[in-house]
């Protein structure tokens, strides 16, 4: 103990508070640095999604129908085998599904009553937090899937749901209700490792289901609800009146139809579609739903400041980031590329304006983000849908006499966050979503009085008692494992970068074009100088020995031996887009590929990122693999064999 | 030396300024320069910002910030609180000499003396800081585990 002092106690309090906040501030500074990194990943992988997709589009249209690639991805673009009606309704009628007696599950019948879904939720043992009802309409704003391990059951409690009550439960078609980015996400992996058996039909049909989910919801003809957001095409009444479920993939441009079916056919087929259940009532793409009756719920918004700087700081950095981002720039936007194509593909006949523009609407509300500046920008950092800002906000909801647009696909630490003067509120539902402790979910209630109240909370009962150091703490660690994985796969192109400002090869380049080089080869748009004591223990004199520093990231490679390190790395790097390829070619979805169609794969790959790939460096790698019996390689295991463990990890 | 001061405070300035015109937010201002290292009271920050700021445009300037955020780093106006004065401030809190404080306590002193904390404030400091099974706050532990970090 100390000697005895006497002080006042406002000096010892003023002191307290003082180092307290300062404290605080430097947290919320890493927490954001770390939120950033996480985004940034997420997003570039998006984008890198469309990219590949777009890649394939283009591959379609300009490579001949006889070349061996094309066979390779042409199913893709092909419409679902045409059948009728009946015997569509036959071939998916749960009746013809034989289920073992040694099944002990709830057994559902149909028409689908409350007791039958209550029975799935308590099966699925999910606690329960005021289930949907005639008294309690819900509207569910999409990316109900690849996410977590539980997309198919998520799905089937809201499906079980909508049909109890088809009037009170509406869900909305996220960017992820799409068989396209489902491929790359997880999505179509667990179904088909779940259902080893039916996985392939029950895909098929969630394709059609998912074109099915209406676009957008109004309460109250005031308040719009859709995933992504507008444009500034926006029309509320165009959207009511397409024909949604032609857009199977919102990545498939209409006119891809056109190229591989036949076009009368299809025509047909839209007009005579007809929804199995449904006799209550005509569906719009739209749903227009009145408001419960009144709840009052009181919660603050948490923040850190007395001056509120926090809660400014979350919406201002987040506006840096995109910034960033957009100035991080990109070769291709998908929407260069559909223009330029449909100038030059004669075939493309069947492209008529009108599609082209309720095309680019659907794609804008599944996709897009607000941005701080006025405005309407293509969104080439997800490479869909556009950044819009807040006159357009203003614009399409004078338009439509609106007075609240409710989105979610971006995740907020909060779970939520108004922007665009209030007008425009993001809700986001899933907590934990980096990482334990990276932010919190939320959801919305509301009256009659159309205000939103907020309901927050974290899922896990452990990151509940976790202190604001801890959780910040874990979550850094997550995501500068992330980010060290992906400066660790670029590593060449790294060390190229490096040596453009080290002429003289002194082995040390300056901690700024430490900075630019990093983010000229990673094109992450992050703040590099503020993360780099995370990232760079040892500097001299402000300098940095680039070789050793790329050496001390800690990644390990697994143990196979393979003669060339070049195409290792370039599967570290197109880990996700090799993935999809596979799961893409692996046509009946056994999980398998025969030699040759691996080898077509990295040729694909290969000419998608314009670089060599020698035939003996692919021969090597398959060989690096256990073949099974027949000569064939399993998807998943292969992909595993080639996952990188972070060894600081262990430490 | 000076060169290195006015590179740091650059890189700081840098993260905020969105719109890369030499400019950030005003209510940024506070964020930065703790993240510099500095501690600086509420009230230092508004006479610092009163001085900077551009005429209640809601704007800095870095034309202004980098000489004023170069003064105070030179002159070392804000140091960081050292670990025994703060442990002493605990202390003199800590009427009854216990060892510890009840979080209330530390609360009434928190939002009642000095530069007053809201709820939330509050409510996030006794999380962050009181011992979980015990609900007590453990000011000696606390300062000792509360490493800040290193520059920036």
């Amino acid at each position: 103990m100390t000697e005895k002092v006497t002080w006042p106690a406002i000096r010892a309090a003023l002191l307290i508070q003082r180092w307290y906040r300062q404290y605080v501030a430097r947290l919320e500074m890493r927490r954001r640095c770390t939120w950033n990194i996480f985004q940034s990943i997420e997003y570039a992988g998006e984008q890198d999604q469309i990219k590949l997709y777009n890649f394939f589009g283009f591959l379609m249209d300009h490579f001949t129908p006889a070349s061996s690639e094309r066979n390779l991805i042409c199913h893709i673009f092909r419409k679902n085998e045409i059948c009728r009606d009946i015997d569509w309704e036959r071939y998916f009628c749960y009746r013809s599904i034989e289920v073992p007696d040694s099944y002990t599950g709830p057994h559902l019948t149909f028409p689908m009553t409350f007791c039958g879904v209550s029975k799935l939720v308590e099966a699925f043992k999910h606690k329960q937090n005021g289930l949907p009802s005639s008294d309690k309409p819900y509207v569910f704003n999409g990316d109900y899937v690849d996410r977590g391990k539980n997309s198919l059951e998520i799905l089937l409690i809201l499906f079980g749901f909508l049909l109890v009550y088809p009037n009170d439960v509406h869900l909305n078609r996220g960017n992820h209700e799409d068989h396209i980015v489902n491929l790359r996400y997880g999505f179509t992996k667990e179904v088909l490792g779940k259902y080893r058996v039916h996985g392939k039909k029950i895909l098929k049909l969630l394709q059609k289901i998912f074109s099915w989910l209406p676009l957008a919801t109004v309460i109250d003809q005031k308040v719009l609800i859709v995933h992504g957001g507008i444009s500034d095409t926006t029309d509320l009444d165009t959207i009511g009146r397409v024909d949604r479920h032609k857009y199977v993939s919102a990545l498939k441009a209409p006119k891809h139809h056109a190229v591989n079916g036949s076009t009368t056919q299809t025509m047909n087929r839209n007009r005579e579609a007809n929804l199995p259940e449904e006799g209550r009532r005509r569906v719009y793409s739209m749903n227009h739903c009145s408001s419960a009756s009144a709840y009052r719920y009181n919660l603050q918004h948490r923040s850190l400041h007395s001056q509120s700087i926090s809660s400014h700081l979350n919406c201002s950095v987040e506006e840096e980031l995109k910034m960033r981002r957009r100035m991080a720039g990109f070769d291709q936007s998908y929407r260069k590329l559909s223009q330029s194509d449909s100038d030059s593909d004669p075939e493309s006949g069947e492209t008529t304006e009108t599609d082209e523009h309720q095309w680019k609407q659907i794609v804008d509300m599944l996709w897009s983000d607000p941005m701080a500046q006025n405005g309407c920008v293509p969104n080439e950092v997800r490479g869909g849908g556009c950044y819009w800002g807040p006159d357009v906000t203003e614009e399409v909801l004078g338009r439509h006499n609106l007075q609240l647009l409710i989105r979610s696909h971006e995740c907020k630490q909060e779970g939520y966050e108004f922007c665009h003067n209030r007008r425009v509120l993001t809700i986001f539902s899933a907590s934990n979503y980096y990482e334990v402790g990276s932010n919190r979910g939320a959801y919305i209630r509301m009256g009659s009085d159309l205000v939103p109240h907020f309901i927050q909370y974290q899922a896990s009962r452990t990151c509940m008692e976790l202190t604001l150091r801890q959780s910040v703490g874990w979550t850094e660690r997550s995501a500068l494992r992330a980010l060290r994985e992906q400066l660790f796969v670029h590593k060449s192109d790294l060390i190229s970068a490096f040596q453009e400002f080290d002429p003289h090869n002194t082995g040390k380049i300056s901690l700024r074009n430490w900075a630019s080089a990093t983010e000229k080869v990673l094109n992450l748009g992050l703040p590099w100088r503020v993360l780099r004591p995370q990232l760079v223990n040892r500097t001299q004199y402000g300098m940095v020995d680039y070789q050793q520093w790329i050496r001390e990231l800690s990644i390990t490679e697994p143990k196979l031996e393979v003669s060339d390190n070049s195409i290792l790395e370039t599967m570290y790097k197109n880990h996700s887009n090799l993935e999809t390829i596979f799961r893409i070619i692996d046509t009946d979805h056994s999980g398998l590929i025969s030699f040759e169609e691996f080898h077509q794969t990295w040729k694909l790959l290969s000419t998608h990122l314009k670089m060599e790939i020698s035939d003996k460096a692919i021969a090597d790698l398959a060989q690096s693999i256990d073949f099974n019996k027949d000569g064939s390689i399993d998807i998943n295991e292969f992909m595993e064999a080639f996952r990188l463990v972070d060894l600081s990890a262990h430490s | 030396m000076v060169s290195d001061v006015h590179k740091k405070i650059k890189a700081a300035f840098e993260a905020f300024d969105y719109e890369t015109n030499n400019t950030v937010d005003v209510r940024e201002i506070g964020t930065i320069i703790y993240s510099l290292g500095c501690f600086p009271s509420q009230t230092d920050l508004h006479d610092f910002i009163a001085e900077v700021e551009e005429d209640h445009t809601g704007y800095i300037h870095l034309d202004k910030f980098l000489p004023a955020m170069a003064k105070i780093l030179l002159e070392h106006k804000y140091p960081p609180i050292p670990e025994d004065i703060l442990l002493q401030a605990f202390e003199v809190l800590d009427k009854e000499k216990k060892g510890y404080l009840e979080p209330e306590e530390l609360a009434n002193y928190m939002t009642q003396e000095g530069e007053l904390f809201t709820q939330e404030e509050m409510d996030e400091m006794l999380t962050a800081l009181a011992d979980h099974e015990k609900d007590l706050i453990y000011y000696k532990d606390i300062l000792s585990q509360l490493t800040i970090d290193p520059e920036l």
